[in-house]
């Protein structure tokens, strides 16, 4: 069985922490409900922990249960403290866990990160069979950086990120890129999985929800879900790690990885920030430089 | 919002621009060329803004779903910001949005950024003439516009 070494000493890390009173829940997969599938388990105590496993289903980003999980109830009891958390990582969880400690959402001293050796990933391509992820042939870090605990293990190469298909799409004349984009878009149902699999996704109310003011229709009408993935997507500037989550959580296919990856790779270009794996302190947007482009204002007085 | 569309063939296509103008500079910019009695076209829609970095990409987004040709913020020139810095926030912002918008295939003359000071009334009336021309040489949009059931606002 692939990985089988790196499996046995996970579940040996994840039992010690329970031994040890480290934490209070372990965040890792299971088997799946269906033949070929992995799904997130969260193990609360030592015999909990035989249920994890790690293969090349291990697809969905854990650090979505996160902000939930450090939530403070509305009315705390006497002595509450948040939870101790350990999550078994790869590397694009390790990189959404940062972000989220980097925008408070998660306490850095109640979270455990078990960073997994990562050898990328499956999903099913178009004829049904099992490929590389796009997102894993594309991962700039497989391995989590600064982990609290590190499971060795052989993991894959990271790749170097020359956004190659964003250049592409780039070239297209402007009237085919909207094109493309409204025929993947009009495929949505508006069932919000990219929403709730994202972990960056954690506003209590989305703007898509808000009433008074109702910025969007719940219903299914192309305006109103191109205007949600455009700004919802937008959110994610700056933020994003590319790890696909939504892309994987979509039962209708959009290709969101195409229109994503333009803002992680402008995030890249525009301000050096690779969220999880630069070294920045606060996501680029929520700061500025003196020396920042003003390529794009429109000054009247120039000829 | 009256929606720009041809209705007669004689008739030449009038862009609608929605303007975010920051309420300490640019929106005192226009008002100053107002008063000077300068000339610039009527297009504009104006909604005044505490400052530049309060408009959300929502915003401008919702203007272009809702049927505006065109979509320009401006605010206080970097370092005069009345909040001290939040152009300079809105500044990377609006950068990224811009590229992003342009990816999605929306053109880059249609959402335009800014910076016009209180007491620049001229630069305003330029920006104006600038930004409709821009628009106009565009043509009316294909984007996906919200389906009005009700009847046009004459």
């Amino acid at each position: 069985m692939m990985m089988s070494d790196a499996e046995k000493k996970m579940k040996a890390a994840a039992k010690k922490l329970f031994a040890e009173g480290t934490a209070d829940v372990v965040v890792g997969f299971r088997e799946g409900s269906r033949p070929n599938s992995s799904r997130p388990y969260f193990a609360r105590n030592e015999a909990d922990c035989e249920k994890f496993v790690w293969d090349k289903y291990c697809r969905a980003n854990l650090a979505a249960f996160l902000p939930a999980l450090f939530e403070k109830p509305a009315r705390p009891k006497e002595g509450y403290k948040p939870p101790r958390i350990a999550v078994i990582a790869k590397g694009c969880d390790g990189r959404s866990i940062l972000g989220l400690v980097k925008e408070h959402q998660v306490a850095c001293e109640n979270v455990v990160i078990i960073a997994m050796p990562c050898e990328g990933m499956v999903s099913l391509s178009s004829t049904g069979k099992e490929e590389t992820a796009r997102a894993c042939a594309e991962c700039v870090c497989p391995v989590v950086q600064g982990a609290d605990l590190v499971v060795p293990g052989t993991a894959k190469k990271p790749a170097k990120a020359d956004y190659a298909r964003v250049k592409k799409f780039e070239a297209k004349p402007f009237a085919e890129r909207w094109k493309i984009f409204e025929r993947e878009i009009s495929k949505c149902i508006r069932c919000n999985a990219c929403r709730e699999a994202c972990p960056n996704c954690y506003c209590k109310v989305c703007f898509a929800d808000q009433r008074r003011p109702a910025w969007l229709s719940p219903a299914n009408g192309l305006s109103d879900t191109i205007a949600y993935h455009m700004v919802r997507m937008f959110h994610q500037a700056g933020r994003c790690v590319e790890c696909d989550a939504c892309v994987n959580a979509c039962p209708m296919g959009i290709d969101l990885r195409l229109f994503t990856q333009k803002l992680a790779a402008d995030a890249l270009a525009l301000f050096g920030s690779a969220p999880g794996v630069s070294d920045d302190k606060v996501p680029p947007l929520y700061t500025f430089s003196q020396d920042d482009s003003e390529a794009f204002i429109t000054d009247p007085e120039e000829k | 919002m009256r929606r720009s569309t041809l209705t007669k063939p004689s008739q030449t296509y009038e862009p609608t621009i929605v303007a975010f103008l920051c309420n300490w500079c640019s929106y005192a910019g226009a008002d100053l060329a107002g008063v000077s009695r300068m000339q610039y076209p009527a297009n504009v829609r104006v909604i005044r803004v505490p400052c530049s970095g309060r408009v959300d990409p929502l915003y401008i987004i919702k203007a272009l779903q809702e049927g505006a040709d065109g979509v320009l913020v401006s605010g206080c020139h970097p370092g005069d910001c009345h909040y001290i810095s939040g152009n300079l926030v809105a500044r990377r912002k609006f950068a990224m949005l811009k590229n992003f918008l342009t990816y999605l295939g929306i053109e880059p003359e249609r959402v335009q950024f800014s910076w016009v000071s209180a007491s620049e009334g001229g630069r305003f009336a330029a920006l104006i003439e600038r930004v409709v021309a821009d628009v106009k040489k565009l043509g009316p949009r294909t984007i996906a516009m919200k389906k009005r059931a009700a009847m046009q606002i004459a």
